[in-house]
């Protein structure tokens, strides 16, 4: 242990550790902007600046290493001074419409100036202007508001090894972009949205669509329906007070339902329907050996990833849509036809706790239900936060509603999507059950080497196997990947989700909070939401899928089997193989390769 | 948005047949550069010197045979003056920029070249004969201010002598 001195109290902390975690210990505040421990750690931003007894120059307490005897002052002038320096100088390169600003009230820069009392800005000078990238249909990029701390980097490259982001330039014009500054349409950005949770400014957010929400709320032709994941029920409680991981289901029903939507239904539901057509086909995979592993393809932006980075993998992906896709496409087919409305005037929105969704709904194949689009709009968590916030509504206090019929009940299944290996488990359940007759008791799954996935095996009694893996994060999944490529593992059954605290439970659209600086915390918070999930559904009285009364109606009554003609027709979808880069002169050629690669597809068609 | 457009109108200007012949060479360099693991900067040095700048689609080239991301090597090519995204022209003058340079009137110099050439540093003429650049010192402060074309030291130069020099390389 080392013994040092911070603004003359006494310290003890492991070798090894920063200055800036000694003063952690001793509750004094020392500012970060750039640093987000484990992920991104540069030293880069110099808010953190403090006089060490000794050194001529004031030292980043982020990286400075702490030693025996170490004298460190953290509010001397000089230091505050710096300080407050280094953020007038971020200041006077920042556009100034925090009103307006996506990040208003929950910026780290807008915070310090706060935390600084900065009334007024000396420095005058030049200020660089970049256009603002709104082409994605999941993220806005305001390359003006970047503070080049490089979270957006390390986050992209080192956690989700996607890559898509670099200091570009230099100098006065550097700025964190995409190569070319390209717009984030022209690369391999998987939309996961996990660069937004962690740019500390309004630079990268979430693509708003609640306007066009309120239009159709407003209009009183269209005939509102809206899903609700499996994750929003434990986060958005987040955005009242509640603590995270908090369940508040019934409340969410009321308020969206006081918001003015016709249906309020689970995408649960949902889940539960894509449990019968994923466990289907999984089954029928492990009956002829053909395309194992099965990959699920729940996460829009894992299904990016494969088709851009391992485009050999797509006959291994589950066809089956994801459950807001499955659910969009049967609200506009089986229940206009239960409850007898004109499939054309319904307005279906999903409230996703993801920004990939966002550019999932707007893939131009997903409008099998004979629609313009089979999901009309999507809503993060945090957007459908703010419409609540705006109505006047706080949920907390809001009594409980019960979701409607016939797509509101879902067995504990469905609600376990929310998490990660939930998919897995969810589908297993109703495997086990078909192939052995007998109940799934739980699914173990056991930390891989390093941590980097998971894997178990399940045994169903007769000599023959499931193996299954569970990876959370892309850079996770492609270990994954590469494992399984070389040999060295062997799966039949894998979950892919692209986020890495949690799976969906830890989305780019849940609710965003600025002030992080260790990732590890973050993580924590967001896995802490999970525990909710896993009480939902103890409480079911129904914990499988093919259990749920309604999802054996719809079957019954409509889709008549799962994995039948009328399920693959709505239900099913193929894959495109994408290249990487793309020249934007060849936007022409782009489209010529981008083939629906399902062959079952291709034949409908 | 219209800035971005704006953008992707410049990168359109490259003129694919002048590379497809350059395909060969930069394989070749490519091939080369995995076996022995070389530095990027080497290696987009070496591709520079066959195709004459590093355009987009050689940059994408050169992302894809090495499995380096893209944003990697635009961030090396953006962050290093001596990269260059733009084609040179037939002449390519630089102008020094040094001191002493400086001191005896190169940026005066350097707004004549514009102003004649009609053309901002980093820049073509429409006719692709000249292209022009800012470079720090040459190591010829006794000629100052100094220009050099093709690598050929101009000494003396003031803004009288400027269409005099370009003149002299078949300026019309």
């Amino acid at each position: 242990m080392i013994n040092l001195t911070i603004d003359g109290q006494q310290v003890e902390i492991k070798a090894g550790a920063k200055v800036l975690d000694a003063a952690e210990k001793l509750d004094i505040d020392i500012p970060t902007l750039c640093y987000l421990e484990g992920v991104n750690e540069p030293g880069a931003c110099r808010v953190c600046v403090v006089e060490i007894i000794g050194e001529k120059d004031l030292q980043p307490a982020c990286k400075y290493n702490v030693r025996e005897g170490l004298e460190v002052k953290t509010n001397t002038p000089e230091v505050l001074n710096a300080r407050k320096e280094v953020i007038e100088l971020l200041l006077s390169d920042h556009p100034f419409d925090c009103l307006t600003c996506a990040a208003n009230m929950n910026c780290e820069l807008q915070a310090l100036a706060k935390q600084f009392g900065i009334r007024e800005i000396d420095l005058q000078g030049a200020k660089n202007e970049y256009p603002i990238d709104d082409l994605s249909p999941s993220l806005v990029r305001e390359p003006s508001k970047c503070i080049m701390c490089r979270r957006c980097i390390e986050v992209c490259a080192g956690v989700q090894e996607v890559h898509i982001y670099d200091i570009l330039e230099r100098g006065f014009g550097a700025v964190a972009g995409p190569a070319f500054n390209d717009s984030l349409m022209d690369t391999p950005c998987i939309t996961c949205g996990q660069c937004i949770l962690v740019c500390p400014t309004g630079a990268l957010h979430a693509k708003d669509d609640k306007q066009k929400v309120w239009d159709a709320l407003r209009d009183s032709e269209k005939h509102a329906v809206i899903q609700t994941a499996p994750a929003i029920r434990v986060t958005i409680g987040e955005m009242f007070g509640l603590e995270p991981g908090s369940l508040a289901t019934g409340q969410l029903v009321t308020a969206l339902k006081r918001l003015g939507f016709d249906k309020v239904f689970d995408d649960c539901f949902g889940a539960d329907v894509v449990v019968m057509e994923e466990g289907h086909e999984l089954m029928e995979r492990l009956e002829s050996g053909q395309d194992l592993p099965q990959f699920t393809s729940c996460c829009p932006a894992w299904v990016k990833f494969c088709e851009s980075f391992y485009p050999e993998l797509i006959p291994n992906l589950s066809s089956c849509k994801s459950p807001q896709q499955v659910f969009g496409a049967l609200v506009k087919t089986y229940y206009a036809q239960q409850a007898e409305i004109d499939a054309s005037s319904i307005f279906s929105v999903s409230v996703m706790p993801c920004v990939a969704k966002k550019y999932e709904a707007a893939r131009e194949e997903m409008n099998d239900s004979g629609q313009d689009r089979d999901v009309d709009c999507n809503l993060t968590t945090q957007e459908l936060g703010e419409m609540i916030k705006e109505a006047g509504l706080d949920l907390s206090k809001l009594p409980e509603t019960e979701y409607d019929e016939p797509m509101g009940y879902a067995s504990g299944a469905g609600v376990i999507f929310g998490s990660t290996g939930g998919v897995c488990e969810a589908t297993l359940r109703t495997v086990y059950e078909k192939i052995t007759g007998t109940e799934l008791n739980r699914v173990e799954l056991k930390e891989v080497r390093g941590k980097d996935f998971k894997e178990g095996i399940i045994d169903l009694g007769d000599g023959r196997i499931i193996k299954a893996a569970v990876a959370r994060g892309t850079g996770n999944a492609r270990k994954l990947i590469e494992k399984l490529q070389s040999g060295e593992a062997d799966y039949d059954f894998v979950e892919v989700m692209a986020c890495p605290n949690g799976g969906c439970v830890g989305g780019g659209g849940q609710p965003n909070y600025s002030g992080y600086d260790s990732w590890r915390e973050m993580g924590d918070k967001f896995v802490q939401r999970a525990e909710g999930l896993v009480e939902a559904d103890r409480g079911k009285e129904h914990r499988k899928a093919h259990e749920n009364p309604f999802v054996e109606k719809l079957y019954n009554e409509f889709l008549e089997k799962p994995h039948g003609e009328k399920s693959q027709k709505l239900l099913h979808t193929g894959y495109v193989t994408r290249q990487l880069y793309t020249d934007s002169r060849l936007v022409g050629k782009k489209e010529a390769s981008s083939e629906i690669s399902d062959a079952r597809k291709g034949e409908e068609a | 948005m219209s800035a971005l457009q704006d953008r992707k109108a410049i990168q359109m200007d490259t003129d694919d047949k002048v590379l497809e012949d350059k395909y060969e060479k930069i394989d070749e360099i490519l091939k080369e550069a995995k076996d022995k693991e070389e530095s990027l900067i080497d290696i987009l040095h070496k591709v520079q010197k066959v195709v004459g700048y590093l355009p987009r689609e050689v940059q994408i080239k050169v992302a894809q045979d090495l499995g380096i991301p893209l944003s990697e090597i635009y961030s090396v090519i953006s962050f290093y003056s001596l990269f260059s995204t733009e084609p040179k022209g037939d002449y390519n003058i630089e102008v020094c920029m040094g001191t002493a340079c400086y001191v005896k009137g190169s940026d005066e110099v350097l707004n004549e070249l514009k102003e004649e050439l009609k053309i901002e540093p980093g820049q073509v003429t429409d006719d692709g004969k000249f292209s022009l650049e800012t470079t720090r010192c040459v190591g010829a402060c006794g000629m100052a201010p100094v220009l050099l074309v093709n690598g050929e030291a101009h000494g003396q130069v003031d803004k009288e002598n400027v269409a005099e020099i370009l003149d002299s390389y078949g300026k019309e």
